[in-house]
């Protein structure tokens, strides 16, 4: 157990790379009762958020949910999150716990004089995920959502195992699986019944560990390392999430639009690593003699076998098919940038 | 928590194996276990001489980069090649198909100053 953004939690249950193929392969659940759910509700919710974020949120259909930013005046991240759009009128903004003051705080403060009201329930809410190729099969009998009809990025009201839920069709994993929302007084719950109606599917309790090398693998940004509050969206490979065609002014937006003229000097690619040893966050990457960047986050891959990891390199260096070195303890080791993601599921 | 009496450890996880001046070497079923699955193991080239307790090599789990320290001088005479497509067996078999390097010992007296079994699994208990 370990101390994560002042939360205690599990690096690992049974092991990393057992708890990673469980969910390539079968099902894992996740207890992700740390992150913050913020809730956004009043006539001008959807109005007050695209001012907020980078992105539309009033675009979105009822129902519908989509990746998003809350940046800072200069375009700095402030946190990567996704919007659900519950009803017409109430909005749920889902943050990384690392972050869940400072978007309540930022959240607050620009929905100001804005006709919604701010509900952080980050502390009341739980958060349960099931993800894999037989989520599905195993949270089917549990609910009556209809999930047929629940399409990836896409959230519902319901109940899952008699308790009032609300179901998204989201992940960090890059497998197909379900991001459960209940209020605290039913975490425990929740949990066990997903457990146990997963137990014939073979689902297992996934910890920190596996989750970071689920994401790596799926190409997925981690704040705190491939984002942060020196990176722009531009930078992190994440331009096409900034909506510089909406009609609103949103905190950021002339310093993006900056970005998407002029350009960027830094951009984060994928790596896999072609000579022997593994990339890790903060190691140097080099092009011949010249510093090219640093890696952002790296691992070996439970899936593909290889050392595999993102960094921040220059510009001239991002294309697929460049090689680099990774400096690791003082010896120069070949990897190549990759496109990402590295693993994508079939469909 | 197997921790065989016929070995020798250091305070940092490490056992060894001493037979006249030749020694082998590796991490305790301690060690592996708070590491996790151990993906990557770098060790020292044939001929390299160790001084006890500086760094020899490096072990890599999924998660953490730690060092590996020589319980003992002297001169490495074998590495276990296997571990470079199986890092595994260090999770599996850690006194056995795990072990890491082969000594030539320098000053076996050395071992002295290495805890015995009793002391070890006492370490490993307290912490």
């Amino acid at each position: 157990m370990i101390d994560f953004a002042g939360w205690l939690m599990p690096v690992q249950y049974a092991g990393i790379l057992e708890e990673h193929r469980a969910v390539r392969e079968r099902a894992g659940l996740f207890d992700l009762s740390h992150m913050g759910e913020l809730f956004v509700e009043g006539e001008a919710a959807g109005e007050g958020l695209a001012g907020a974020l980078v992105t539309d949120p009033p675009s979105l259909a009822v129902g519908r949910a989509q990746y998003s930013m809350v940046v800072a005046p200069d375009g700095g991240i402030i946190d990567d999150l996704i919007v659900y759009r519950v009803t017409a009128n109430r909005y749920l903004v889902v943050a990384n716990a690392s972050n869940a003051k400072v978007v309540s705080d930022a959240l607050a403060e620009r929905l100001h004089g804005v006709r919604a009201v701010l509900d952080d329930r980050s502390l009341t809410t739980a958060l349960v995920a099931i993800q894999g190729p037989r989520s599905v099969e195993i949270v089917r009998p549990m609910t009556d959502v209809d999930l047929d009809g629940l399409r990836y990025y896409a959230i519902a009201e319901g109940t899952v195992a008699g308790i009032p839920a609300l179901v998204a069709r989201t992940g960090y994993t890059g497998e197909d699986g379900f991001e459960v929302f209940v209020d605290s007084a039913h975490a425990v719950e929740i949990w066990d019944a997903l457990m146990a109606g997963g137990r014939e599917a073979g689902i297992a309790p996934i910890g920190l560990g596996a989750r970071d090398t689920l994401r790596l693998e799926a190409g997925m940004p981690l704040y705190g390392n491939e984002l942060d509050r020196s990176t722009n969206p531009f930078e992190a490979n994440l331009g096409r999430v900034v909506k510089l065609g909406k009609a609103n002014d949103f905190v950021g937006r002339s310093a993006l639009e900056r970005v998407a003229r002029d350009g960027v000097e830094r951009r984060l690619v994928g790596l896999v690593m072609r000579g022997r040893g593994i990339a890790r966050h903060g190691y140097p990457v080099w092009s011949g003699d010249r510093r090219a960047g640093a890696v952002t986050s790296g691992t070996q891959s439970p899936t593909l076998g290889q050392a595999i990891g993102m960094a921040m390199v220059a510009t001239v260096d991002a294309r697929p098919g460049t090689m680099l070195d990774v400096e690791i303890r003082g010896q120069r080791v070949a990897a190549e940038v990759v496109a990402l993601p590295f693993y994508q599921r079939e469909r | 928590m197997t921790v065989p009496a016929d070995l020798r450890y250091t305070k940092d996880h490490e056992w060894v194996r001493v037979s006249g001046d030749e020694a082998t070497v590796g991490i305790t079923e301690y060690a592996a276990g708070q590491l996790g699955d151990i993906v990557f193991v770098e060790l020292p080239e044939v001929g390299r001489a160790l001084t006890q307790f500086a760094a020899f090599g490096v072990v890599e789990s999924v998660k953490a980069v730690s060092d590996l320290f020589a319980p003992l001088t002297g001169e490495v005479t074998a590495t276990n090649d296997g571990l470079t497509g199986s890092p595994e067996h260090v999770n599996a078999d850690p006194f056995g198909e795990g072990w890491m390097i082969r000594l030539r010992l320098a000053n076996p007296d050395e071992v002295d100053e290495l805890l015995d079994a009793d002391a070890y699994d006492a370490l490993t208990a307290a912490g």
